[in-house]
């Protein structure tokens, strides 16, 4: 077990390493690296296969080290029929798109770069299928955004993509917080951390008065990340991504985390009226707005990008809608959309990759030209359209069967879930037999068929659809069942095969296609309609998106200017003015004023000659006639105290202040010498009476302090404690040393590293030429605003 | 300021300064002294040096550049709390050794290396201010 375990771990890593190396193997042997790098996630996907056995028997593998035991931190995971067969999409359809990048971005010159990040990407992924802990969960989660960020804006030079990048960074980034949220409300309702343990608190969560709360916050990272309405307009933004990309994150793996999410939770927190109303309509508002959003596209990626939103909407719709059947329907349909999907992302990729276009009115008649592709492309397309045969058949079979009931409530969903899968089985051919079908049309490349690197992940996913929708048993032994019972949360036996039984869901099915093959047949009719509607509703939030980040800019420009105005006058003005308010107004409000000190009749007459030369430093500050003077004259004042010090047996404290007092001076004297100010003071007399006003209060205010603060009884508990152990355990006589570098020497470490950024920071001020104009700072913080 | 009073008595002084500095920083532990006053001696020596005798020639005297010596001071401050790994104590936990050198037996703490960061700190990061603000002739 413990190999397995250690195993699991290397599995885990595997991408991550691959990464690390991919810009290498690039470097050295190209294009042909991308063989070298796909195996890491292929040797992961054996891993998980010899696994599959165990899991398909019932079984849940949890493992894992311990990371921070004293907080109850481990790096965990926990295996079952659900992240099971997410790990095997994630290496299995990761393998192909590795390879698949090895031809798509042969030559570019960041190829490694960019296989580098899908890997990343494959690792968080991974990770996040995995993760037991909640904390790991949401870090892993944190991490496909971020790699999702980078690969979305790969080509950072264009603007579309940065913003694209940024979108998505925004949008999941936000949700991953509300994520967070969410699963510290589900650790302290339940006191757990894990999800292999969450199984077991039954009603805890849905009898919570915190239920609706964490509900939302969970509900907040799931859409977002899964773009569901109204978050989803990220998704096809996105779209600016390299090919593989759209393929692989955002149709096969990181936007299905949300349903993931939803899935795992669906056990624990689902079959309540609020999960069964909310996920249901976000669900198929998002199903029917995808599919007109994807009906209005001519850009075959678009069009698929807006399908994959549909398809999330469909299963967000099924897992949350309580009925016998619909989880099972779920998890048919998201294995089944992972690889017809993926292998049409690729199939469309290898088409505007060959034709040099990806606009289906551009294309035509390739049939001949690119035979294998049209093959895979029309086997992907015939499982989206849930055909006979395929594995998309027996998906949308389960969904008619599960949503077939008499209540309004389904035949409300039914209608949905009828006219969303309709549409799509319409974009589904329009993007996999326009382009191959009818007259040869000139694309701005000349047409040929891919290189195998390419042809081949397509071709195979699609195959695999067709495969397990044959041998429907072995795909249901190994991956439907023990998927659906994972998420039902009780043993589910999925039994659905080719066979078509007549029934229900199989008209249901007839009147689909037949519908879809209207839409099919008259899709540019389609597409105006489409486009009518959608002018007629208006804005979008992708536009809300923009107004929203527009208006963020301008409020803290605006703030900006009130709490920065950048004059050191007001800077100085207002922190006296508040250190002022702070010593002055506790004490009189709540009556702490300190007593009248007695006068002192002890005071030898050295003593008083110290004071008396403190005195004379200040006043000589007041009469200095220019600045100059008043600095050095502030330093007798200095010193004074540093002597009154010494007299009463602080010699660290006084010794210290001497050389602070020397310091000062010097370096003030510097400074003025540096700003070239005129040498003498220019205020104005009411500015000058404003600012002894403030200067008096501080003093006041310190006096009444410290006078209060040696008024009070004296705890000698600290004094008792460092002269007896400073010796003893700290081996040293001088108890203030031995508390600075001892005792205490953690704090000390901290302030020296604030002396030396302070020098940093003097240093670069120096340094700063001065800007020509004196307004040059707003001005650029109004560039950032507008760009 | 730049009197010939001063550039002739600066290097004696100088000197003496940072002799006493280092004197101050060892003594520290068990009489008034530390990295903290020692540094801002040798500081203010640095920074009376380069009154008289200009910036260029601090900057060749102490080869370094202020900040460097600032950085390697946090460095050996920050290892010394380190050390206490290896004894399987918590971070920062003082550890003496007394090794005998020519029959003298000496106590070595890795809380005195600290305190030598922390005096280096304050001299790199002080006389880095000071120097640069001096140093008028560079702008």
């Amino acid at each position: 077990m413990a190999d397995q375990t250690a195993l699991t771990l290397l599995c885990l890593f595997l991408p991550v390493l691959a990464a690390l190396l991919a810009p290498m193997a690039i470097g050295r042997f190209g294009a042909a690296g991308s063989w070298l790098l796909a195996l890491a996630p292929a040797f992961s996907f054996v891993h998980f296969l010899t696994l599959l056995p165990q899991i398909a028997d019932g079984a849940a593998i949890t493992g894992g080290y311990a990371w921070v035991p004293s907080l109850n931190l481990s790096f965990s995971w926990f295996l079952d029929g659900l992240s099971l067969t997410f790990a095997l999409l994630i290496t299995g359809i990761g393998t192909l798109i590795v390879l698949y990048s090895g031809g798509y971005m042969k030559g570019h010159p960041q190829q490694g770069r960019f296989l580098c990040f899908i890997l990343l990407f494959m690792g968080a992924m991974l990770g996040l299928v995995v993760s037991d802990s909640f904390l790991m969960l949401f870090v892993y989660w944190e991490l496909t955004s971020i790699t999702s960020f980078l690969l979305i804006g790969f080509d950072h030079e264009r603007e579309a993509a940065r913003r694209a990048a940024l979108q998505a960074l925004v949008v999941t980034g936000l949700g991953g917080l509300s994520l967070l949220a969410g699963l510290i409300f589900l650790w302290n309702m339940t006191g757990v951390t894990q999800l292999s343990l969450l199984v077991n608190v039954d009603d805890m969560l849905r009898e919570s008065p915190f239920y609706l709360t964490a509900l939302l916050l969970l509900l907040g990272g799931a859409f977002t990340k899964s773009a569901q309405f109204p978050f989803h307009f990220w998704l096809p933004n996105a779209m600016e991504a390299p090919t593989p990309v759209s393929a692989y994150l955002h149709s096969a793996t990181m936007v299905k985390a949300g349903v993931y999410l939803l899935m795992r939770l669906n056990p624990v927190m689902g079959e309540t009226p609020a999960w069964e109303i909310l996920l249901p309509f976000f669900g198929g508002v998002t199903l029917i707005a995808g599919t007109v959003l994807a009906i209005r596209q001519t850009d075959l990626k678009l069009m698929l990008a807006y399908t994959t939103m549909a398809s999330l909407g469909l299963l967000v719709m099924l897992t949350g809608f309580g009925a016998p059947h619909a989880v099972e329907a779920a998890a048919l349909y998201l294995v089944a959309h992972s690889l017809f999907k993926g292998a049409l992302f690729m199939v469309a990729g290898l088409i505007d990759h060959e034709c040099g276009s990806r606009d289906v009115a551009q294309l035509g008649g390739l049939r001949k030209a690119m035979p294998i592709t049209f093959g895979a492309a029309l086997a992907a397309a015939l499982s989206m359209g849930g055909l006979p045969l395929f594995f998309g058949f027996l998906a949308k079979e389960e969904i008619y069967y599960a949503l077939a009931h008499g209540d309004l409530r389904s035949i409300l969903f039914l209608v949905v879930a009828v006219g969303g899968n309709a549409l799509m089985f319409a974009v589904a051919f329009a993007v996999a037999l326009k382009p191959f079908l009818g007259p040869k049309v000139e694309t701005p490349k000349h047409a040929h068929e891919g290189p195998f690197l390419m042809w081949f992940g397509p071709a195979l996913l699609a195959a695999l659809g067709l495969f397990a929708g044959i041998f429907s048993a072995v795909a249901h032994r190994f991956v439907s069942t023990p998927m659906a019972s994972a998420v039902a949360g009780q043993p589910t036996v999925v039994d659905i095969s080719t066979v078509p039984h007549i029934g229900m869901p199989l008209l249901l099915s007839i009147v689909t296609i037949v519908l879809g093959l209207l839409v099919y047949l008259q899709i540019d009719r389609a597409r105006a309609l489409a486009v009518r509607l959608l002018e007629a509703i208006g804005s979008g939030p992708d536009r809300g998106f923009d107004h929203a980040v527009a208006g963020l800019v301008r409020l803290s420009v605006a703030v900006t200017r009130i709490v920065q105005p950048g004059r050191l006058e007001i800077y100085l003005t207002v922190s006296f003015i508040l250190l002022a308010l702070t010593l002055l107004v506790p004490p009189i409000v709540y009556g702490e004023l300190p007593d009248m000190p007695s006068w002192p009749s002890d005071v030898l007459f050295h003593e008083w000659a110290f004071v008396i030369l403190a005195l004379l430093g200040l006043f000589a500050v007041l009469r200095a006639s220019d600045r100059l003077t008043a600095i050095v004259s502030l330093g007798i004042q200095g010193f004074a105290v540093a002597v009154i010090f010494l007299l009463f047996g602080a010699a660290d404290l006084s010794f210290t202040q001497f050389m602070v007092e020397t310091l000062s001076v010097v370096i003030l004297a510097l400074v003025m010498t540096r700003l070239r100010l005129s040498p003498t003071d220019h205020r104005p007399l009411g500015q000058l009476l404003f600012d002894a006003a403030i200067a008096i209060a501080c003093g006041i205010g310190f006096t009444l302090f410290l006078l209060k603060a040696t008024q009070g009884p004296f705890n000698d508990y600290l004094t008792q404690f460092f002269n007896t152990y400073s010796k003893v355990v700290a081996h040293g006589a001088n108890v203030v040393n031995v508390i600075i570098v001892d005792f205490r020497g953690t704090d000390t470490l901290g302030e020296i590293s604030v002396v030396l950024i302070t020098g940093l920071a003097v240093l670069a001020l120096i340094r700063v030429k001065a800007k020509p104009r004196a307004d040059a700072v707003p001005a650029a913080v109004e560039e950032g605003a507008k760009s | 300021m730049n009197t010939v009073i001063l550039r002739t008595v600066a290097p004696p002084i100088t000197a003496l300064m940072l002799v006493f500095s280092v004197f101050v920083l060892l003594r520290g532990h068990n009489e008034p002294g530390g990295g903290f006053i020692g540094g801002l001696i040798a500081a203010s020596a640095l920074a009376i040096y380069g009154i008289a005798h200009g910036v260029a020639a601090v900057r060749l005297a102490i080869r370094f550049h202020p900040m460097a010596i600032a950085g390697f001071g946090l460095l050996l401050a920050t290892l010394s709390g380190f050390v206490s790994i290896f004894a399987g104590v918590p971070f920062m936990t003082g550890l003496w050794i007394y090794p005998s050198l020519f029959g003298v037996e000496v106590p070595l703490a890795t809380v005195i290396s600290f305190d030598i960061g922390v005096y280096f700190v304050v001299v790199g990061a002080i006389a880095g201010i000071a120097l640069t603000l001096e140093g008028r002739e560079e702008d």
